[in-house]
């Protein structure tokens, strides 16, 4: 690996956070993130569906008259996005089930149109497809780090299991509603933000 | 790097991108849905079992295993709602969503919270078995809850008035939120629960809050937090299907036969 593909493949983790610096994809971000384990599967499921969408952008982005490009891109990412609901209501049922809609909808996720006509359209597919693994890990972390905090405030667990046992099951842990519900996770995508620029201040955007 | 395209270009190369695309998710659809399919099955026949107690939430169960405790335990009917009478409909053929589809088969149901939109003239229920004696009956509950209409079971005792057990194997509520209705410790505060007062209406409900254990509030259960809307749409639900037009006089029967039997 090259020294610029591992530059765009981690740039998107702190340096240019999808999440955090260019505040794309808090939607789903904020539905998912009650638990560990749906942030997870979804985590992987982005994952999946940017790599490969970015890599078949780029493969073809020299074909793609520019007057449909847009709707190129959109077709390409539906599809695999139907895709991968329709293997996970084969193979994790369970799942599946508790992310409902939130799988379908990650077609209308920023940052995959964002990296398709941002990245992936003008550059080669080796670097798209480490474009677009970079930039879901991205929104990964800022996930996971947001349904850590959520699931085990809100609810006093971790991948379902008791961490801190609640007033609720005998224990002494009074959970806070607030990171149940959608609201919390501002606060808690807020509070990644600010950390994440008071270590690199030169996000910090200019008065 | 910018070319012009010619509109044939154009308009050959949308054809191949949509022809491609839905093939590929075409072919994904067929490949996979046997496989859905056993899954939605083995899925339901577990929410039957889990509404009537029979296997605990949260253990893992082989698909022989489950299929098993079913044949030996559970006894599908097809009974007739508006009367409450048995059928000798064959429940393995049976189609409940067909049946509720079928304009010939169900009747537009008369405006109600749940939102019902259509009664079945028939229903698949569940008897379940204990030692050749009918030990509780699960029946099959729709609904709407805030997003979704919620699919589920709920386990009568063989007295016909006592909850034994609720399970809902199919909504689209807000995971965390109104997507708790199928989180075990909530449906644990169901069992012993009265579904009718000694008049016989339905008295059943969700309440804001905290109810307590059913000796102290046999017809309240806990509300889900952050979820009123949830919540109230499963009242709802049971108010109709315990009522005139639901189960009723199903479970009126039960009671009789039972009295009957004593």
């Amino acid at each position: 690996m090259t020294r610029k593909q591992r530059q765009i493949l981690l740039d998107p983790l702190w340096n240019n956070n999808p999440i955090a610096l260019q505040v794309l994809g808090i939607c789903s971000a904020l539905a998912v993130t009650t638990q560990m384990k749906t942030a997870l599967v979804m985590s992987v499921a982005l994952t999946c569906v940017l790599a490969c969408s970015s890599l078949t952008v780029s493969l073809l982005r020299n074909y793609v008259p520019p007057s449909v490009r847009i709707i190129f891109q959109l077709a390409v990412i539906a599809s695999l996005v139907i895709i991968t609901d329709q293997i996970l209501k084969a193979y994790l049922f369970d799942i599946s089930k508790q992310l409902s809609v939130f799988v379908g909808l990650i077609i209308t996720n920023c940052i995959l149109m964002g990296r398709a006509e941002g990245f992936a359209m003008k550059n080669p597919p080796l670097e798209s497809f480490y474009d677009g693994v970079g930039n879901a890990l991205g929104y990964d972390v800022v996930l996971l780090v947001t349904a850590f905090f959520r699931e085990l405030l809100g609810s006093g667990t971790l991948f379902g299991y008791p961490v801190l046992r609640t007033v609720t099951d005998g224990g002494w842990y009074n959970p806070n509603g607030l990171m149940v519900l959608a609201p919390g996770a501002f606060f808690i995508i807020g509070l990644c933000i600010w950390a994440l620029r008071t270590w690199k201040p030169d996000q910090q955007e200019k008065e | 790097m910018q070319r012009s395209y010619s509109v044939p270009y154009i308009i050959g190369f949308s054809c191949v991108v949509c022809v491609v695309c839905s093939l590929l998710v075409s072919s994904a659809a067929v490949s996979l849905k046997p496989r859905q399919e056993q899954n939605a099955q083995l899925d339901r026949q577990v929410n039957v079992l889990m509404a009537a107690g029979l296997v605990e939430s949260g253990q893992r169960y082989g698909r022989e295993q489950i299929t098993q405790i079913f044949m030996e335990r559970i006894d599908p009917v097809v009974i007739d709602l508006a009367t409450g009478e048995e059928t000798d409909i064959d429940p393995l053929t049976f189609d409940p969503d067909a049946e509720m589809k079928d304009p010939t088969r169900s009747n537009p149901a008369p405006s109600n919270p749940a939102q019902v939109k259509r009664i079945p003239n028939h229903a698949l229920v569940f008897k379940v078995n204990k030692d050749g004696d009918l030990n509780q009956v699960v029946l099959p509950i729709l609904g709407k809850g805030l997003w979704s209409t919620m699919y589920g079971y709920i386990a009568v005792d063989a007295d016909g008035r006592t909850v034994r057990g609720l399970t809902f194997y199919q909504h689209g509520e807000t995971p965390g939120l109104g997507g708790e209705v199928d989180n075990p410790r909530w449906k644990d505060l169901w069992p012993g629960r009265r579904i009718y007062d000694p008049a016989g209406n339905v008295r059943i409900e969700v309440v804001k809050g905290r109810a307590g254990p059913p000796e102290e509030a046999p017809y309240e259960v806990d509300g889900l937090s952050g979820a009123t809307i949830t919540s109230r749409g499963v009242s709802h639900t049971l108010e109709f299907w315990f009522g005139e037009h639901g189960f009723g006089p199903y479970l009126v029967k039960l009671r009789e036969s039972r009295r009957a039997a004593s």
